[in-house]
């Protein structure tokens, strides 16, 4: 129901064999992260600016950019390497394959979605929901409105290169409220990639979607709760 | 002349690892991002209390000193007023309390460090942290919430009130410990 263009593994070529552990594989030795402007993060840290003690969910794995940034409004953080996860669980074979087998999606939702109801104030998700198959994705698309409590903020990404067959792969540092660093950990085939119209159906239960422009292959987005 | 054959061009990504992974994914060798990179402290330095990689422990451990842990611990570990260092062949499911900690190896349990918290390049720590200050390597596994203990004033660590003596029960101890002084 979410897919825009979802490649079955067989249909992109991806071979079978453990993916990588996706922890702490940052940009080459001597390679900068990749900076760049962030209006939709900025609106994210808008809407939160003057709360504190909030509790934000980051899935890009933890940072001490990251951490150092949420902390110092006075918030409460949960960080996670949703990516990390996604390779623990369905590694070690056919990666969108093996998303389709229901013990592993129940694994990897009590591993990274088992929180009580509304337990978060805000989402950095990031470009996550790419690198997951439809009948994941519902899942987590099920768990992750039910996580956040109402009125709450998630700041997604999403590439723009609809007939890419590999997307980058980053790690997502906070420079500051406006600013954010692409660490990159390589390339990666996506499960699927999304149009402007595949995004505010995947967020049809929230109140509203956001995008904003880039002059990058990232699209923005914020949702509403 | 238009045909030219491009074979021995140089490809525009890199070539991929020797052992390719699956996804084809293309996982690059990680640097220093943003905390500086400490040396590996694969040794307790000279003086401080250690239990050494072939040692298991289950129950409670209490210290009233810096302590270097490198071997298996279930239970509880208690430094209240030093640091504590948990080596690269560590692994802890263990609950920890401490003034500073320092983790280098495998940690499943929270931890609370009322000065600070330091997760080196390779460590790896599922667990809630509530502490004073927090250190987290490129390179390191987190996963779990912080909470950051804010002083009165507002920047200080929150102090521990002072520990009620309690004594270390190793319940089980397959090799030798290691102490040095």
């Amino acid at each position: 129901m979410f897919l825009n263009r979802w490649r079955r593994p067989q249909e992109a070529g991806s071979r079978p064999g453990a993916p990588p552990a996706a922890t702490g594989s940052l940009s080459p030795p001597g390679e900068a992260p990749r900076s760049r402007r962030s209006n939709g993060l900025e609106q994210f840290f808008s809407q939160i600016r003057g709360e504190s003690g909030l509790t934000l969910l980051d899935l890009s794995g933890a940072s001490q950019a990251n951490v150092g940034f949420i902390t110092d409004l006075g918030h409460r953080l949960y960080s996670d390497d949703l990516i990390a996860t996604l390779d623990c669980v369905f590694g070690g074979g056919d990666f969108y394959e093996r998303q389709l087998d229901e013990a592993a999606q129940a694994t990897f939702l009590d591993q990274s979605f088992a929180f009580p109801g509304g337990s978060f104030d805000g989402v950095l998700l990031w470009d996550v929901l790419e690198f997951m198959a439809p009948p994941l994705l519902s899942k987590v698309m099920e768990r992750l409105t039910a996580i956040v409590r109402p009125g709450a903020y998630i700041f997604a990404l999403f590439h723009n290169e609809e007939n890419a067959d590999e997307v980058a792969l980053s790690h997502y540092r906070i420079g500051d409220s406006g600013t954010l660093l692409l660490a990159s950990r390589g390339f990666r085939k996506p499960a699927q990639l999304f149009s402007n119209r595949a995004v505010e159906k995947l967020f049809h239960e929230f109140q509203s979607v956001k995008f904003f422009l880039s002059r990058d292959s990232l699209r923005e987005v914020i949702v509403r709760r | 002349m238009w045909n030219k054959r491009r074979d021995d061009e140089p490809t525009a990504r890199p070539a991929a690892p020797p052992a390719p992974p699956a996804m084809e994914h293309r996982v690059e060798p990680a640097p220093a991002m943003s905390a500086p990179v400490k040396p590996p402290a694969a040794d307790p330095p000279r003086g401080v209390a250690a239990i050494g990689k072939s040692v298991i422990i289950k129950g409670q451990i209490l210290s009233r000193e810096d302590l270097w842990l490198d071997g298996e611990i279930e239970g509880t570990v208690e430094v209240p007023e030093h640091r504590l260092t948990i080596g690269p062949h560590a692994r802890l499911s263990a609950g920890i309390r401490a003034r500073e900690v320092i983790v280098l190896g495998g940690v499943n349990g929270n931890v609370e460090a009322t000065e600070k918290i330091d997760i080196r390049k390779d460590a790896r720590l599922i667990g809630d942290i509530k502490t004073g200050g927090i250190i987290i390597e490129d390179g390191a596994y987190f996963k779990g919430s912080i909470d950051i203990v804010r002083g009165t004033d507002g920047t200080k660590p929150a102090q521990q009130p002072k520990p009620q003596a309690k004594d270390a029960v190793p319940v089980q101890a397959s090799a030798a410990v290691e102490g040095r002084r």
